[in-house]
């Protein structure tokens, strides 16, 4: 399950597709993947840029641990995380979690779970740049289809 | 005893630096001891969260030797 953190763009799509020619074909049968991708509005404000900030080795580490809790806890049988920082502009990916598991029940739950951990407990930081000039995001918003943490 | 502080965020900004090392001559450090006999005159920001040695913590988290202990704000990744 590789953790990938990215200081540059990086295409989602591809890197998915490039993963899965590694795993064995037939024993997986679905596969989820949730894309985050940077808005050019938030909390009523404009966004021109966007900067994201991390904590090397101790990001890549809890996001190792909410993929591990997922594995646990659903029938997956795989995970790929990739996470980008650095300067970011709108419609840019921000952040990828891809999930193949046997079933498709599986694989949508795995998927969940993994970003809701990662919002909560990877220390990532948002700084975002408009006319109103730069602001720390101040928290995240919270799923409130369903919680998995 | 060193101890490395590292700060991230709005916290670097409101410390002025993004790491220090800190010489601590008390034997039964915890992080709130850390915080407020070392760091700063001021109470920790509300909300602040605290990792020692890249674990999550809380401030009665005791310390040793070489032990690296970071203050952030809330997290916003994804």
């Amino acid at each position: 399950m590789p953790v990938l953190i990215k200081p540059h763009r990086f295409d989602p799509y591809a890197a998915l597709v490039e993963y899965q020619k590694g795993l064995r074909a037939g024993s997986y049968g679905a596969v989820v993947s949730f894309v985050g991708v940077m808005r050019d509005f938030n909390q009523g404000g404009e966004v021109s840029t966007m900067t994201l900030e991390y904590y090397p080795g101790m990001t890549e580490k809890q996001i190792e641990r909410s993929c591990q809790m997922a594995l646990e806890k659903y029938s997956m049988d795989d995970a790929l995380v990739i996470h980008r920082v650095g300067e970011i502009t709108p419609d840019e990916p921000i952040v990828l979690v891809a999930v193949w598991s046997a079933h498709r029940s599986a694989a949508f739950d795995g998927c969940r779970c993994i970003i809701n951990d990662l919002k909560q407990h990877a220390p990532f930081w948002k700084s975002e740049q408009g006319q109103q000039g730069t602001r720390w995001v101040a928290t995240n918003t919270p799923d409130i289809t369903k919680d998995d943490t | 005893m060193q101890i490395n502080v590292k700060y991230f965020a709005s916290m670097r900004e409101r410390m002025g630096c993004a790491e220090q090392q800190v010489q601590v001559s008390e034997l039964s450090l915890t992080v709130e001891k850390l915080w407020q006999g070392y760091l700063a005159d001021v109470p920790l920001p509300v909300n602040t969260l605290v990792a020692v040695n890249m674990e999550y913590c809380d401030l009665t988290t005791p310390l040793g030797e070489g032990d690296e202990v970071a203050f952030f704000p809330p997290v916003t990744g994804g």
